[in-house]
């Protein structure tokens, strides 16, 4: 674990634009950043390694301006710098595209921009402007459309776009490619690529050591608030890039080859839902069988109806057809979300914070709500059961690996991942016999993620049917049985995943799958399966 | 015409204050500030503008008086919700409870005192105008501020950077204030401009449409005014519709019942809730439009993290 040294495989060591020395940051009891030293240069693409709380987060705020450390400096370019304020940050030449994106749902792509530049900065041009860069860098944006009504994908090029347009000589990325397609974060990586080819130099943040190791020269990695390691990642494989964040290894996921397949609990018939708005997505006559044991995967672009189609089988939106969507034999098109929860269906939607827990509400509480209407232990009378709610927050936080600074704190208080952990860990606690989950894992550090994934692939072979929904292909094959993909709100018929290739995957992603057969032997495919 | 001028002039009468308390409260609520004491800010503003008009003969000096009481009430209210982050909608109610029982008192020397009103702003040439200029513009200083509020307000908001800066704010004050923009500056701002409105919108009480001093003369228009902006969905033009409609109606009906109609007194006096409601409802009925103009923050404290 000892600092290497690696000397730069750079031809010459190119200067130094950033230096963060001994970097503390105390919040309350728990020191996020401990004594915390961070080099950056210019042209350089530099990865930020950790887990879920390591302290990356709490780092590049700092050097962004938006928090205060408590102890040390910050050298810019051979220079001290206090850094009191995100402006200051970005007069400097410091960028930011954040995690939880920093957007304005109710503006325009160019007011969302025009918000981030300079107040001395011209705007009678700014749409061209956008217009130019996107291109430029092979970010497409309409400026005039409203954040609200794009998908998460897009949001982040306004993110992006709104710091190229500054001329940043540092872009930090927290965690870009976590809501990207293969084909959307290779554009990204070109783009980034060009921008440190031109001098920028580029702090990327990624639980993906694939990527790190794809396009990063050097890595800083973090545990427990401290730099434990720096290395030149191109050196490292992922697994030993990975024993440096969690400190052991991280045992790699086996999918129980024994699948038993029963009757199918997950079955869409000729699903139709109509957009809600100009923006969304039509599903248009899905078929769909998911059986008993298996886990079906669905890839597919972001916004290519993932959310639509998840929505309609967990209930948030109903549908006309009652047969349409059947759980468990039980056709269920209108029926309420806690009735096909009763069924033994669990549902875990994409948006963690304000869908899938409520951020102000503690932990037990929101146990409360998903499932007061199936544990009669939670609900006497109407009269709610604190206790036993708190009960099963603290076997979720053991079960699933929570990690939490005090005990039971509000859901908003959890870092991304540990929070991810704490929403799948409360629905598979149920022991479902259907479970239904989109982006299991986004934003979630690989010890979590292959904790969750595990845990997926262990209920479908305790008999549930398992659909797994994802923009992250390795997921996809990692968890699979079966895969089928989303494309503009028509479903290809599900594949063996052991038939299935990346370049069939890649094809029906780019629509080839959209006229699709109805009369496709499912059976016969999901045999193979076995 | 000549019955229907006369009838003209009161609906602007009757709409200006509302119109003008509503704009303010608007702005502040752009900004993400839930300040329900309008009526307590509106009736400080009467009773000052009334009391320092009655005090220097000077009415212009009561109408910055008002204005500056009604500032005076925002600025405590920003104080309390914004610095000591205490709950909004029991600050604002707070608010008006301590401008009802404030005003009574400051003003307990000036009842049945005769005021002296607000004059009539004549406009060489185009005040002679028939119609249009007689009622139009043979109008006082206050109704030609609240109608070029409208339009400076609908400037502002959507058309300059400072205005986009409080739709910003009020729309997702984490994010901006992420951006480097201080939260509570543009609150306090837009907080006081929402009580240098209601200021005026209180001297216009007292100083024109009944020039004296009586006590809760408000008689519940800075509810009304709330009411408007959320009915308008916080768009200006809108809310000058509504505050006009509800002026109009209000005029009408007790017109329509002075000429003895055969309705129930009660169902003419609940009239213009009722239209208001209808037509702003059915304006608002586009819930994209709706949802894109509401302040996603609106109530919500803020606290930076650092």
């Amino acid at each position: 674990m000892s600092n290497q040294g690696v000397p730069s495989s750079e031809p010459a060591e190119k200067p130094v634009l950033v230096k963060a020395v001994s970097i503390s940051k105390r919040f309350g009891e728990v020191l996020a950043n401990d004594s915390v030293d961070l080099t950056i240069r210019e042209g350089e693409i530099h990865a930020l390694l950790g887990e879920n709380g390591a302290g990356k987060s709490t780092l590049v705020k700092i050097l962004y301006g938006a928090l205060e450390q408590t102890a040390g400096d910050i050298v810019w370019r051979g220079q001290s710098v206090k850094i009191p304020n995100p402006a200051a940050a970005r007069s400097l030449g410091v960028g930011m595209v954040f995690q939880h994106f920093s957007l304005f749902e109710a503006l325009t792509v160019a007011d969302n921009i025009a918000l981030a530049l300079p107040k001395d900065t011209d705007l009678s041009n700014l749409p061209e402007r956008i217009v130019a860069v996107s291109q430029k860098y092979g970010l497409p944006l309409d400026p005039f459309s409203t954040v609200a009504d794009l998908p998460v994908g897009v949001r982040q090029r306004i993110e992006i776009v709104r710091c190229l347009l500054q001329e940043p000589s540092l872009l930090i990325m927290d965690e870009p490619t976590s809501v990207l397609t293969p084909q959307e974060a290779d554009e990204l990586f070109k783009t980034l690529e060009r921008l440190a080819a031109e001098g920028c130099a580029i702090l990327y943040i990624s639980h993906r050591l694939e990527e790190v190791k794809r396009i990063c020269q050097r890595a800083t990695i973090m545990r427990h608030g401290k730099v434990v390691n720096e290395c030149d990642p191109r050196l490292e494989t992922p697994a030993t890039l990975a024993r440096m964040m969690v400190g052991a290894d991280v045992h790699a996921i086996k999918s129980n080859s024994e699948i038993t397949t029963g009757n199918p609990l997950i079955t869409l018939r000729n699903l139709c839902l109509p957009a809600e708005n100009a923006f969304a997505v039509e599903l248009k006559n899905i078929d769909l069988e998911v059986f008993a044991g298996e886990v079906v995967g669905i890839a597919g672009i972001a916004a290519n109806g993932q959310s639509e189609l998840f929505d309609a089988i967990s209930g948030e939106r109903r549908i006309e057809d009652v047969h349409a969507v059947n759980l468990l034999g039980v056709p269920v098109g209108k029926k309420k979300i806690n009735h096909r929860r009763k069924l033994g269906a669990a549902f875990v939607p994409e948006e963690r914070l304000g869908h899938g827990a409520v951020p102000g509400f503690r932990l037990s509480d929101n146990v409360m709500l998903t499932r007061f209407s199936t544990e009669p232990s939670l609900l006497l009378r109407g009269i709610l059961k604190r206790g036993n709610a708190a009960e099963m927050e603290q076997r979720i936080k053991v079960n699933y690996d929570v990690r939490m600074t005090h005990d039971n704190p509000e859901a908003r208080s959890l870092s991304g991942g540990n929070l991810q952990k704490f929403v799948v860990g409360r629905e598979l606690d149920r022991k479902p016999r259907v479970m239904v989950i989109n982006q299991p894992t986004w934003g979630v550090d690989a010890g979590a993620a292959a904790l969750i994934r595990q845990a997926l692939i262990d209920l479908a072979r305790t008999g549930a049917a398992v659909l797994v929904i994802s923009q992250d292909l390795d997921e996809i094959y990692e968890v699979s049985d079966r895969i089928a993909v989303i494309s503009r709100g028509q479903l290809s018929a599900p594949e063996p995943a052991e038939t299935m290739t990346r370049e069939r995957i890649g094809m029906l992603m780019a629509g080839m799958g959209e006229k699709h057969d109805n009369n496709t032997d499912k059976g016969q495919k999901h045999a193979a399966g076995a | 015409m000549g019955a229907l001028e006369p009838i003209l002039l009161t609906i602007i009468t009757a709409s200006t204050p509302l119109l003008l308390a509503a704009m303010g409260e608007l702005i502040t609520e752009r900004s993400g500030v839930l300040n329900l004491g309008v009526e307590g800010m509106m009736i400080v503003g009467a009773v000052m503008g009334f009391s320092i008009t009655a005090m220097t003969g000077n009415p212009y000096m009561g109408v910055i008086a008002s204005m500056f009481a009604g500032m005076m009430m925002a600025l405590l209210f920003g104080f309390l919700t914004l610095n000591l982050m205490t709950n909004q909608v029991a600050t604002g109610l707070a608010l008006t409870i301590l401008g009802l029982g404030l005003s009574g008192m400051l003003g307990e020397g000036f009842i049945g005192q005769p005021g002296i009103k607000l004059p009539v702003l004549h406009i060489p040439g185009l005040s002679e105008i028939p119609f249009l200029g007689t009622v139009l513009l043979s109008q006082d200083i206050l109704v030609y501020i609240s109608l070029a509020l409208v339009a400076a307000v609908y400037y502002f908001l959507f058309k300059t950077r400072a205005g986009l800066v409080v739709r910003a704010v009020g729309d997702n004050h984490s994010s901006a204030h992420a951006l480097g923009y201080s939260v509570l500056k543009v609150r306090y701002l837009a907080v006081l401009f929402g009580g240098a409105c209601s200021g005026l919108a209180g001297g216009y009480l007292s100083l024109v449409y009944t020039p004296q001093w009586v006590e809760g003369m408000t008689a519940g228009r800075g509810w009304i005014a709330l009411a408007l902006v959320v009915f308008a969905s916080w768009r200006p033009l809108r809310l000058l519709v509504g505050a006009y409609l509800f002026g109009a109606v209000s005029v009408l009906q007790f017109h329509a019942q002075a000429a003895g109609i055969g309705l129930p007194s009660q169902f003419m006096s609940a009239l213009p809730y009722l239209a208001t409601i209808v037509v702003l409802v059915i304006i608002s009925r586009n819930l994209v439009v709706t949802r894109a103009n509401t302040p996603a923050c609106l109530g919500r404290p803020f606290s930076p993290d650092r």
